[in-house]
Formats: C-alpha cells, sequence, structure tokens
C-alpha cells in the first residue's frame, strides 16, 4: 500500500529525513514515532505530495508521489500537524468544500458529510462557526475532512498533540474504529500513544529510520531481550541463507531470525532472544560448528534503548514548552 | 473548471465574512458619492456659462470621464487590500496544505483566488456605477465610452490583483504582502507620469509598460486591440509568475 524506498529530503542547511525506507501493508495502523525535530513531519509531507523528495521514491496505492501525484492525493486523507481549518466558515460548509476540492461528485456530497459528521460526533456543531470551536472539536473537523473522501491511506501527524487527556481517549477511539477501513500511518513523540493505537511501529531520530517493528516486538526488546546482528561467511562459495536461517533459529533462546542483507558471500541477519536470554555465545558456537565463519557479531538492542530514553524523558519538557 | 469556481466561491465567501469588504465598499461608494456630487455642481454651474456662451457641454467628457479617472487611481489603494490575504494568509494558517494536498492543480488555485479578487474588485466599482446610474436616469449620457471606461478599469484591475497575487504567495505576513503590493503599485503609477512628457527611447518603453498608461484610451471612450492585448498578456505573466511561485514554495520551503 505504501512503499518508501531511499527517500531523503534536504532543506537548504539541513538533511530533515535521510534515506528511509519502510513499507505499510493495507489496513495497518502504523506509529511514526520520534523526538521532536526528527522528520516524521517532513516524511509525511513528502508522502502526500506537499514537498517533493531529494532523493529516493515514495509509492502509494502504487502511484508514485512525483510521477502521478494527482492519482496520489485522491487516496490521501491528510491531517496536518495544525488542523487546516478556516475559522469563518461552518463546520458543514467547511466539510461540504473539502469533499468537493477532494473530488466527491456533486450528488453524494451532502451524503458524505452528514456520514463523517456522525463519525466524528460533530452532530452538536455543525452549523458553528469553525472560529469559534475548543481544540478538541478542531482537531475532529481535521480528522472530519481527512476521511471525508473515503481514502484508502490516511496520514495524521500528531493527531493527539495539544489535547487534554479526556480529548485524547476520545480521539484514539475514533482512531481504533476507523482502523479497519483505511491504512493509517500517524506520527507521535510519546511511546505510550503508539502502544495505545499502533500494530507497527516505524522509528526515527535525526532523519533516520533507527527500527521498525510489531509493536510487541519492539515491547519485548525493551523488556531485557537481547538484538543480535550477525554477519556469517563461508569458508567456500555461497552459504544457503535458508539454512543459515534454520540454523540459528534452533539456537536455544532465539525468538526471531530476520535475514538484512546479503553482498556477495557474505549473510546479514538480526537475531532476537526470547526475553532475559542470553544467546550471543550459543549463536556464535551454532554458526562455527556448521562450518561458516562468523564474521561480526554485535548487541543492536542499545540504540533503541537510547532512543527511547530520550523519547520518555523528552516527552514532559515538550508537553509543558510548546505552544 | 469546477475546481476554479470552487476556490473562487470559497474567497468571495471568506472576503465577505469579515467586514474589511463591506467597509471598503462602503468607503468607495462615499468617496464616490463625494466625486460626483463635486463634478455635477461644477458641470451645473459650467452647463450655464456654457449656454450663456451657446457652447456645447457634455455630461460625458465632464462627469463620468474624470470620476472614472480618478477611480483608476483610487485603484492603486484598493488592489493591496484585495489581495494581500489570498496566499499568505494560508500559508500563516497552515490551510495551504490542504489546497495543496488535494487533488486540483496549483494553477486551479491561483485562477480561482484571482477570479474571487477580481469579483470582490468589480463590487466596489458598481458603488460607482450607481452614481453613473442616475446619470442616465436623467440625461442621455452616451452608453459605449462608459462601458469602454468600465472594461478598462476592470483590465488594469485584472492586472494589479495578478500582481499582487503574486506577491502574496511570496511571505506568509499579510502586511508586508500588501505593503509590497502598494510599492508596486506606486512605483508603476509614478513610472507612467515621469516618463509622460520625456520622449527618449528607454521613457518610451518604460511608459509602454506602465500599467497605467493604457487606461487612458479607454478612459477617453477608445477602444484599442492593442491595449487589450498589452492588459491581457500582463495578467497572463503574472499569473505564470505565481505558478512558478508556488512551485518554488514545494521545493524551498
Ligand atoms: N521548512 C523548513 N526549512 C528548513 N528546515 C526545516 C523545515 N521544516 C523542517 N525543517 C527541519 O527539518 C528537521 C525535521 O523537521 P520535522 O520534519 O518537522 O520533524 P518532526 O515533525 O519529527 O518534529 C528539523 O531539524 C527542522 O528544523
Ligand atoms: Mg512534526
Amino acid at each position: 500500500m505504501i512503499k518508501v524506498q531511499g527517500l531523503t529530503k534536504r532543506y537548504a542547511r539541513t538533511v530533515a529525513v535521510d534515506d528511509i525506507s519502510f513499507e505499510v501493508e493495507k489496513g495497518q495502523i502504523v506509529g511514526f514515532l520520534g523526538p521532536n525535530g526528527a522528520g516524521k513531519t517532513t516524511t509525511m509531507r513528502v508522502l502526500t505530495c506537499f514537498l517533493p523528495p531529494t532523493a529516493g521514491t515514495a509509492n502509494i496505492c502504487g502511484f508514485d508521489v512525483l510521477e502521478n501525484p494527482m492519482e496520489v492525493k485522491k487516496r490521501i486523507g491528510y491531517l496536518p500537524e495544525t488542523p487546516p481549518l478556516y475559522p469563518e466558515m461552518e463546520v458543514n460548509e467547511y466539510l461540504t468544500f473539502v469533499g468537493q476540492i477532494k473530488g466527491i461528485p456533486g450528488a453524494d456530497i451532502d451524503k458524505r458529510v452528514a456520514e463523517v459528521i456522525g463519525r466524528c460526533a460533530l452532530g452538536d456543531v455543525r452549523a458553528k462557526l469553525i472560529g469559534k470551536l475548543s481544540k478538541g472539536f478542531r482537531q475532529r473537523v481535521g480528522i472530519a475532512q481527512a476521511i471525508i473522501h473515503n481514502p484508502d491511506v490516511l496520514i495524521l501527524d500528531e493527531p493527539t498533540s495539544g489535547l487534554d487527556p479526556k480529548q485524547i481517549i476520545e480521539i484514539r477511539e475514533l482512531l481504533k474504529a476507523l482502523a479497519g477501513e483505511h491504512t493509517i500511518i500517524l506520527s507521535t513523540h510519546i511511546l505510550s500513544e503508539v502502544e495505545q493505537s499502533c500494530e507497527r511501529v516505524i522509528i526515527i531520530s535525526q532523519g533516520k529510520l533507527v527500527a521498525q517493528d510489531s509493536v510487541v516486538n519492539l515491547t519485548n526488546r525493551l523488556r531485557g531481550a537481547e538484538a543480535v546482528s550477525l554477519e556469517v561467511e563461508a569458508t567456500e562459495g555461497k552459504p544457503d541463507p535458508t539454512e543459515v536461517q534454520g540454523r540459528l533459529e534452533q539456537v536455544a533462546g532465539v525468538s526471531r531470525v530476520m535475514m538484512k542483507d546479503s553482498k556477495g558471500g557474505r549473510l546479514t541477519f538480526e537475531v532476537e532472544s526470547l526475553q532475559g536470554r542470553h544467546i550471543r555465545a550459543d549463536l556464535a558456537r551454532s554458526v562455527v560448528n556448521s562450518g561458516w565463519n562468523l564474521s561480526e557479531l554485535r548487541a543492536v538492542g542499545l540504540s533503541l534503548e537510547d532512543i527511547f530514553l530520550q523519547l520518555t524523558t523528552a516527552e514532559p519538557k515538550q508537553e509543558g514548552g510548546q505552544k | 473548471m469546477r475546481n476554479i469556481f470552487l476556490i473562487c466561491k470559497k474567497e468571495l465567501k471568506s472576503y465577505f465574512a469579515s467586514p474589511i469588504a463591506y467597509a471598503v465598499m462602503a468607503l468607495f461608494a462615499l468617496i464616490f458619492g463625494w466625486l460626483f456630487s463635486g463634478y455635477t455642481h461644477y458641470f451645473a454651474q459650467r452647463g450655464m456659462e456654457a449656454m450663456m456662451q451657446q457652447q456645447p457641454v457634455n455630461v460625458n467628457e465632464s462627469i463620468i470621464r474624470p470620476m472614472l479617472g480618478f477611480a483608476s487611481t483610487i485603484a492603486l489603494f484598493l488592489i493591496p487590500m484585495i489581495t494581500m490575504r489570498l496566499f499568505a494568509e494560508e500559508k500563516k494558517s497552515g490551510t495551504i496544505e490542504l489546497l495543496m494536498t488535494s487533488p486540483i492543480r496549483d494553477i486551479e488555485i491561483i485562477l480561482g483566488k484571482w477570479l474571487g479578487s477580481l469579483l470582490l474588485y468589480i463590487c466596489v466599482l458598481l458603488m460607482s456605477a450607481l452614481n453613473v446610474a442616475l446619470l442616465f436616469a436623467w440625461g442621455k449620457p452616451d452608453l459605449k465610452p462608459v462601458l469602454v471606461a468600465y472594461l478598462g478599469l476592470i483590465l488594469q484591475g485584472g492586472c494589479l490583483l495578478a500582481i499582487g497575487t503574486l506577491i502574496s504567495t511570496m511571505t506568509k505576513n499579510q502586511i508586508i504582502a500588501g505593503g509590497v503590493t502598494f510599492f508596486v503599485c506606486l512605483l508603476l503609477w509614478m513610472l507612467s507620469i515621469a516618463t509622460a512628457f520625456d520622449t527618449s527611447v528607454t521613457a518610451q518603453v518604460l511608459n509602454y509598460c506602465s500599467i497605467v498608461t493604457h487606461i487612458e484610451n479607454f478612459n477617453k471612450g477608445v477602444l484599442d486591440s492593442k491595449d487589450v492585448i498589452f492588459y491581457l498578456s500582463m495578467i497572463f505573466l503574472a499569473l505564470f509568475l505565481t505558478s512558478r511561485s508556488m512551485e518554488s514554495l514545494r521545493w524551498r520551503s
């Protein structure tokens, strides 16, 4: 559904997004996690065709953002960091306008507007000026405009930032209800947000992709499981990837083996342990006993923990300091 | 086409949602009313003298033409007020992200906004038409030169509005957009005055380029295709540059 390869975005001086690649399957709800300034907004702006990438490609529903922006835009609903609202319009009028410019045929507009007003619980304020609404309602109008044309992909930039706890819960409920029908990417700088609402998480920091995994696996890692990257070489010729993978999976305490790379005769794997198990020594023994060379073995969990540390400590400061 | 119309409608609505549109229209109704009463009074006096001296007098010549001539000067002040918000406001509030990520083309956004501003400008001009209509009710002025003069005002307005639209894409700040637009309009206006009596080639070229110079024929009731083409190509040029500016907004920001 969404396929991003080698995406890079450079502003005049800063590299905001640096060689990011990821894929999102249909119907998934994916969290885009990273501290402020990580490049979340920039990535989303490239995906929505607001900014062109400096290098790399982004493909949405089979359409490239540079080659076919019109088709991409038809299939995307986007809620920017600040909801794009016209304060002088009434909610009804605004949603009708957005529906029209998103290309909904005139005959269906009223029906669609009524539908999203229902979904986002905007019935009571439908005839109010947007400028007079509270922050929580504005956010909901923002989500309503993103789903009005029933897009395949929903891109939401920090949908809960600046809301009070009750409003946050309401928005989360709304997102959960939407998850079935749309592929959703939402960004946040708050770890617990991802745990609450997402199935998968993509972590970026300083423009670089740090990790992407299911939320379950990530929480496992956090709770003391070990992640190891290892490089295997054959003494002669090329080792058989499936064979190596099979051997690694048999090592006691291993929960998951992922092949990362194969260059020449060299294979790179990332192996995760079950909680609280130390697998490095066993892995090394298993590789060597099978007659392969072990050219590298290192723990990869650390950088992730660093990021989490950054995320969890940065959170209260940003919440208070911003806006 | 539908998209241009949608954007245009949205612009007009937001003009009339704020008191500014009404305030500007009221102000202009007042100015024109005052000018009108001044000119008619003068005309009535002159008419008496002329009758005594048995010279012909003409309503077109002595009321409508100077009044509409003045309207073209007032446009210089009016245009920046109309165009300053067009893009600057959307950039500031972030709604530009909605427009630019919707399946509509940049040029449709631009044309919609420009058309909206032109319609508001025409509404303001209609304030002067009230006075002119009075003359038609009580006298027999020539209709054709009046229509030509209005066409000239609309073309000149369209041209300056396009320039204002262009400038509005360059900043987030409405005041700066308005200020720069006013300055550019003023410059064009002064250019035509400064070069009017200079016969050197550069002065003539500058004079030709001045947007204000071409209004004179219209105001005399002379419809010259050269002037029409000049205005249309200036509008085209400014709107084309606006689309380039929007494009660079994407690449730069
Ligand atoms: N329009 C811009 N011009 C220049 N630099 C920018 C611009 N927008 C963002 N940046 C920079 O790019 C980096 C990533 O920003 P952003 O994508 O907004 O991060 P996030 O949304 O994760 O907080 C930051 O260092 C920021 O300063
Ligand atoms: Mg951001």
